[in-house]
């Protein structure tokens, strides 16, 4: 095993996994971090923290991840290249499993322009690929880049991001086997709210041995309105929230629990698709919606 | 210090000038001139929110560091810096230079640089600014006045 986690040894075990994200808080104390999170304990494998997500600051990623591991919770502390540069993303991680942080997720990150300080210089003196890389030198060859030697060397699952896709004739997941590549042990997905493009995108990779290198953790989350759905289908990048799911959410007459419903048929049909891991629960400010979720559904982690 | 007070007034009074033509239509060419004689003069980096005036015409982008309020512990003994050592501390030139324009503007805290702002002149700024009344007060006129 590569890391002291839970998820890991789940992963490796086949056994499903459901891991969930939260947004450090807006609170300089321990209980800022507990109060919106501490509800998803014990019902997930492990809970993304994001990094600086939207471009805009909040308690420091590794912060908050310290604190959830110390209160019982697995974190995935999810890495940006826009705020920091490689000296500083190296020491985070070398010092997230003395943290008791397993996981990590690596991504680019918003662009500062969408964020709520435009003026700020972004970073970026590494690409995501760089960032895998440099965690995969470190945890197996146990040294930097520069030479010097690091021990013992840190226990990393390392993550990548991908976006499920209506697979056109002939693709290729090239973007995919090259994450693998440059380190990448699990992917998260975006939400995947379209089965029928999830089952076909991912006979694709079973096909390419993607999924016999890394574990697929596929995205999804309890829509709360149509209105809302229709926004996401709209507006947020890789995002297909299906007519026939708009439409069941329109006729409900709780579209929240409505919403909930599709979420939890959703995540059974995951378990039913080869080459799929588990599945990752999102929902913006919504740690508690994902509980209820969870908890309603008796979807366990 | 005189010098650059006048050079201010005069591009402040040609802002129903430039109003007339359209900010926006001049601002790719006024920056290009902007760089050529400021490039030539201070090796202006276009920051787009020039600290020249307060910094005795020494351009602060020019320090390795970026340090725009004075300079690092590393200044070499000999007045050069730490980083490029055959360049002189572009600090030590700004304390000079303010002391020759007689002007307490170096005093000044310079913000943080908006990044946004990279490339574009400086000149059209200040003169929408003064025009709008939004340019800010250097701390240094309001010690002057107390």
């Amino acid at each position: 095993m590569k890391t002291k986690g839970q998820l890991e040894a789940k992963l490796s075990r086949g056994e499903f996994v459901i891991t969930a994200e939260t947004t450090p808080p807006d609170g300089a104390d321990e209980a800022s971090v507990m109060d919106k999170v501490g509800c998803l304990k014990g019902l997930v494998d492990a809970v993304n923290v994001t990094d600086g997500a939207g471009a805009r600051s909040h308690m420091s990623a590794f912060a908050c991840a310290a604190i959830m591991a110390r209160n019982g919770i697995e974190p995935v502390l999810q890495f940006t290249v826009r705020d920091r540069n490689r000296l500083a993303i190296q020491g985070e991680f070398i010092g997230a499993p003395a943290m008791g942080i397993p996981n990590i997720l690596c991504l680019h990150g918003d662009a500062i322009t969408n964020g709520d300080q435009p003026e700020a210089k972004p970073v970026e003196d590494v690409d995501s690929k760089g960032l895998m890389s440099m965690a995969r030198m470190l945890r197996d060859e146990g040294k930097l880049p520069s030479g010097r030697e690091i021990n013992p060397a840190p226990g990393l699952l390392i993550g990548a991001a991908d976006t499920p896709r209506d697979p056109e004739p002939g693709f290729k997941p090239a973007g995919l086997q090259g994450k693998i590549d440059a380190g990448a042990d699990f992917f998260q997905t975006q939400f995947a709210y379209d089965i029928e493009v999830l089952k076909r995108y991912m006979t694709v990779l079973n096909d390419a041995g993607i999924t016999e290198q890394a574990h697929f953790i596929v995205g999804v989350g309890p829509l709360i309105s149509a209105k809302s759905a229709r926004w996401m289908t709209q507006n947020l990048f890789g995002v297909h929230v299906p007519d026939h799911v708009i439409a069941r959410l329109d006729g409900a007459e709780d579209q929240r629990a409505e919403g909930r419903k599709i979420c939890a048929e959703l995540v059974e049909q995951f378990k039913e698709i080869t080459g799929i891991s588990g599945a990752h629960l999102m929902a913006p400010r919504g740690e508690k919606l994902i509980a209820e979720t969870l908890t309603e559904y008796k979807l366990r982690g | 210090m005189r010098l650059y007070d006048l050079f201010q007034s005069t591009i402040v009074a040609l802002e129903p000038v430039v109003r007339r033509i359209g900010y926006d239509r001049l601002e790719r060419p006024v920056a290009a001139v902007e760089h050529a004689i400021k490039g030539a003069m201070f090796d202006c980096q276009m920051c787009g929110q020039c600290a020249l005036s307060s910094t005795g015409m020494s351009c602060p982008m020019n320090c390795p560091k970026n340090l725009r309020n004075g300079p690092c512990g590393g200044v070499r003994a000999d007045g050069h810096c730490e980083v490029k050592p055959e360049m002189p501390c572009v600090w030590v030139k700004a304390w000079a230079g303010a002391q020759a324009m007689m002007s307490e503007n170096i005093l000044d805290v310079q913000l943080p640089v908006d990044n946004r702002l990279k490339g574009q002149s400086s000149w059209l700024r200040i003169i929408r600014e003064v025009r709008a009344g939004t340019l800010p007060r250097p701390a240094s006129s309001a010690r002057k006045a107390a």
